[in-house]
């Protein structure tokens, strides 16, 4: 039927070859898990989930620092996290031996939530603290795992009524 | 040129392997965490929050963000009586370091936490011309590092200004809703230590997460619903100046 075909075979033969160097190169520079999920590299999803973590989260602290948790339910910073004031505390968890969390300046770390703005919701316990205490540390006054100053020792309320705040 | 039928006949079946080879990958193991599983979003309490800085520094010391640049960061609103379409809004770094006190005491002043919204018709991932962003199979929008050109597209098309280009790594950056510890059961950096409970994470495909009977029960808004990106950052008590 076909007169030549040689000419044919030849154009076939360069089509195939064609396609298995487009299959080739594809192989070569595609993600094996590129398009596994969507139009990305489903790889990439184990490589961000890979990241180290730096907050331990509360759970972990409250596995061994239990009489700080004790000391929390008596008192409103009950909802607060740990890491919330100390930071992020991983490595303290992972090597609680050698790593140990620097001691809070309660000055600085209080003020952070509890300095008056106009912007916080009413509700929330808000001072001026130079006016409040002049500048000296918080935890003069207040323990802050408990901070309400009556729940530690009824009796200085009334002698205090400014620490009441 | 020798090549006959029989060797094309030959060659063609090993072609067809190498393309299924191609097409198949290799499948991803992922122990203990099933991506199918679920849907993140994030609760944000507006009257809860108080402007602290706790999720701006936490979210930079647990995702290494470079000073100056924000994966989240906090809003200060004033409103001036009835000016809802010209509200005041400041951000000092992010309010990384808390606010100064308010000048504006007068009015309405609000605190409003912002982070990328998970969309689930993300705008900034369908630009993206390599693939190198997309909504993972558990509703969290991410960038692949390896593969981002550091072209801006996305950055341009985000309506909330949640991406920027890191500085040292020329790539997109934005918040990955912490994936690297909601994938070990744990919560994002910034709910971690929000020490008002304004900020929550939202496993929104989790029968028994608590959003649910929060939103069936409360107000509820998203940034920009008008956009139709499928928000998943839900705002509780959110005034109608907030943009």
């Amino acid at each position: 039927m076909f007169k030549d075909i040689e000419h044919l075979v030849r154009l076939a033969a360069v089509l195939v070859i064609a396609l298995i160097a487009f299959a080739a190169i594809r192989v070569a520079v595609v993600p094996k898990t590129f398009g596994e999920y969507g139009h990305y590299r489903a790889a990439a999803l184990n490589d961000i989930a890979a990241r180290s973590i730096s907050f331990a989260g509360h759970d972990v602290c409250e596995g061994c620092h239990t009489d700080v948790v004790d000391q929390k339910k008596l008192g409103k910073h009950v909802v607060v996290p740990c890491e919330a004031c100390h930071g992020a505390q991983g490595r303290h968890a992972d090597d609680p031996a050698s790593v140990k969390p620097p001691k809070l300046d309660t000055a600085v770390v209080c003020s952070r939530c509890h300095e008056a703005n106009s912007a916080k919701p009413k509700s929330f316990p808000q001072v001026v603290t130079v006016d409040h205490a002049g500048g000296i540390a918080c935890d003069t006054c207040h323990q802050p795992h408990r901070p309400r100053i009556e729940d530690e020792a009824p009796n200085t309320a009334k002698v205090n009524p400014e620490g009441k705040r | 040129m020798d090549l006959t039928r029989r060797h094309l006949l030959l060659l063609l079946p090993s072609a067809a392997a190498a393309w299924n080879y191609v097409l198949a990958g290799t499948p991803e193991a992922a122990p203990n965490y099933r991506r199918t599983e679920h849907w993140w979003g994030m609760l944000i309490d507006i009257p809860k929050c108080i402007g602290c800085g706790s999720c701006v520094r936490a979210c930079a010391e647990e995702n290494d963000v470079p000073d100056g640049y924000f994966r989240t960061w906090i809003e200060r609103y004033h409103v001036a009586d009835w000016k809802i379409e010209r509200p005041q809004v400041e951000s000092p770094n992010g309010g990384k370091q808390g606010f100064p006190p308010n000048e504006n005491s007068e009015g309405k002043n609000f605190f409003v936490p912002k982070l990328c919204n998970h969309c689930e018709d993300s705008p900034c991932t369908q630009v993206c011309p390599v693939g190198a962003t997309f909504v993972s199979p558990d509703g969290v929008v991410l960038v692949d590092k390896s593969y981002c050109l550091g072209c801006r597209y996305c950055v341009q098309a985000c309506p909330y200004g949640c991406r920027f280009i890191n500085p040292n790594t020329n790539t997109a950056e934005k918040c990955t809703l912490c994936y690297h510890r909601i994938t070990k059961g744990l919560t994002t950096a910034c709910c971690e230590v929000c020490p008002t409970g304004a900020r929550q994470l939202a496993d929104l495909k989790n029968p028994k997460d608590p959003i649910h009977e929060f939103l069936r029960t409360h107000t509820v808004q998203v940034l920009k619903p008008h956009m139709a990106t499928g928000a998943k950052v839900f705002y509780d008590g959110m005034d109608g100046s907030v943009r």
